[in-house]
């Protein structure tokens, strides 16, 4: 009875949870500059709504521009049921497994700027461009993460490399994968989710032509990503691995919440970055994760 | 008592990285000033006993370092009125990357040095290597006189780590000396500052190469 029980209550938990986050976060922003702001539950309203609406392509576009958004979902599903969640561990972890995370995020990636070129506008290849460079300087910092989490660890499956705590370079490690969640999600010192000025959107501008399901579908992909990293942060920081698994579901749950708040407070307080200035910070999240390895390096042979 | 004083390093490195990137002048001079601070308690973590005259010493490194020479370039720089680097030779990236190589490069040189057995454990070696690398980055790479004082002054403080080894041989009235060397210097400079402001209108140190009559 439990397998059947989890292998539906997993991807339940991603699908429905994934969109309370950006409300989480657009409340949290809204309670700080002191309005009442949208409600928590606005993002499945939003997903209901254009679920209903039929989908207006362009002449020029391929059927691509359908498939792709679908595509870039799936993989973005596929790295979700990868991730472990604390106690009951991943879908179906094996030996090596980061790496296939680390590459379905790259496909989700690759797949959204090639569906906002197919329309052919210069505007969303510009919004591509964007994203793919970034993306460029935050995976580094990613793969630097990552590589240290396995080298304090020993390990290069998820589950095991999760599990224990970040060790010695634990703050260094939850900064730098904090400006790669901020990066990733287009948040706000590399992005703002709510303009639509040319000049400063990435994620926005990329997904300006789509409607209807395909954009359902890669808004719901957006926030799972967001839930996916978030998971990831606290998990590589928390020792959840040591704890009974009612207190390890509670404390990733509110480690998540803290993390949503984090963010929504971080978009209050920042304004969004000129582009020059972006790639130092990225820098920087390199280099945080970088020294995390070299200090889980470091501290694992003395 | 090492993994504390060993945590101060790291934070000192730290502070190292954070004047490289920041383009700001306030920035930098704050970092130098707060990894002055970190020096100045360093002293009193190495002791075993608590000397009158290690806590002194440890009490002026801090005021002057994280007080005295902090004010004087703020006010240079209020007077001077910039507060940004702009353009410098060496872009912040490139020198954030050169800096984070350095002091990588330092912890690896420490381990290939032959120490003494109680400077074993310690990160006093590299952070000494990366502190005095990082300032002459900032010296070499950076246009605005104010900022080069910083490269100057954090130079100073790597060469400070340094002397820290020497701490049970070393008199203090060494250091005490030297402190007051680099706060007469800072307070000169600080003139001297105002006075390339006036005569060139701008502190960009690449205008003080060609000689004029």
């Amino acid at each position: 009875m439990m397998p059947i029980l989890e292998m539906i209550l997993r991807p339940a938990c991603w699908l429905l949870l994934a969109p309370l986050l950006p409300g989480i976060i657009n409340k949290v922003k809204a309670w700080v500059a002191g309005r009442r702001g949208p409600p928590v539950l606005q993002l499945y309203y939003d997903l209901a709504r254009l679920w209903q609406k039929s989908v207006v392509m362009s002449k020029l576009a391929s059927p691509a521009f359908i498939i792709l958004p679908a595509v870039s979902w799936v993989a973005l599903f596929g790295a979700a049921l990868l991730m472990p969640l604390g106690p009951i561990g991943s879908a179906f972890g094996f030996r090596g497994d980061v790496l296939l995370l680390i590459y379905l995020l790259a496909l989700s990636r690759f797949c959204t700027a090639w569906a906002a070129m197919e329309t052919g506008s210069a505007f969303e290849g510009m919004g591509a461009a964007r994203e793919v460079s970034y993306a460029v300087l935050a995976e580094a910092a990613m793969v630097a993460a990552i590589l240290s989490l396995s080298v304090q660890s020993g390990s290069i499956s998820l589950v095991t490399m999760l599990s224990p705590a970040a060790g010695p370079g634990m703050v260094l490690l939850a900064a730098g994968l904090f400006i790669v969640l901020l990066a990733e999600n287009c948040r706000v010192p590399f992005d703002d989710p709510n303009t639509h000025l040319e000049l400063t959107m990435i994620h926005e501008v990329m997904v300006l032509d789509h409607s209807g399901p395909p954009l359902a579908t890669i808004l719901h992909g957006a926030s799972m990503k967001l839930l996916l990293f978030s998971v990831l942060l606290v998990q590589a920081v928390l020792p959840l691995g040591g704890l009974s698994s009612l207190a390890s579901t509670g404390l990733l749950a509110v480690g998540v919440l803290l993390v949503t708040v984090g963010v929504g407070i971080t978009e209050s307080l920042l304004a969004r970055l000129a582009f020059k200035r972006v790639p130092l910070l990225l820098t920087v999240a390199f280099l945080l994760c970088l020294f995390a390895l070299l200090s889980a390096w470091k501290g694992g042979n003395s | 008592m090492n993994s504390n004083l060993n945590l101060l390093i790291g934070l000192a490195m730290g502070l190292n990285l954070m004047a490289l990137g920041s383009s700001r002048l306030p920035t930098v001079i704050r970092s130098m000033a707060a990894q002055g601070v970190i020096l100045g308690a360093m002293p009193v973590l190495m002791e075993h006993e608590l000397d009158w005259r290690v806590l002194l010493v440890s009490l002026a490194t801090m005021a002057g370092k994280g007080w005295v020479i902090p004010s004087l370039l703020r006010r240079a720089m209020r007077t001077a009125q910039i507060d940004r680097e702009l353009e410098p030779l060496i872009g912040f990236v490139p020198s954030l990357l050169l800096g984070a190589g350095g002091t990588i490069a330092a912890l690896a040189l420490a381990q290939a040095l032959p120490l003494m057995p109680e400077h074993q454990g310690t990160l006093l070696v590299p952070g000494a290597l990366a502190t005095v690398f990082t300032g002459f980055i900032l010296l070499i790479g950076r246009n605005k006189a104010i900022s080069q004082v910083c490269g100057y002054l954090i130079l100073e403080n790597g060469i400070y780590i340094f002397g820290l080894l020497l701490i049970k041989s070393m008199p203090l009235l060494v250091e005490a000396g030297v402190l007051l060397d680099v706060t007469v210097g800072v307070f000169i400079i600080g003139i001297i500052v105002d006075r390339i402001q006036r005569a060139f209108d701008s502190l960009d140190t690449r205008k003080l190469t060609a000689l004029r009559e």
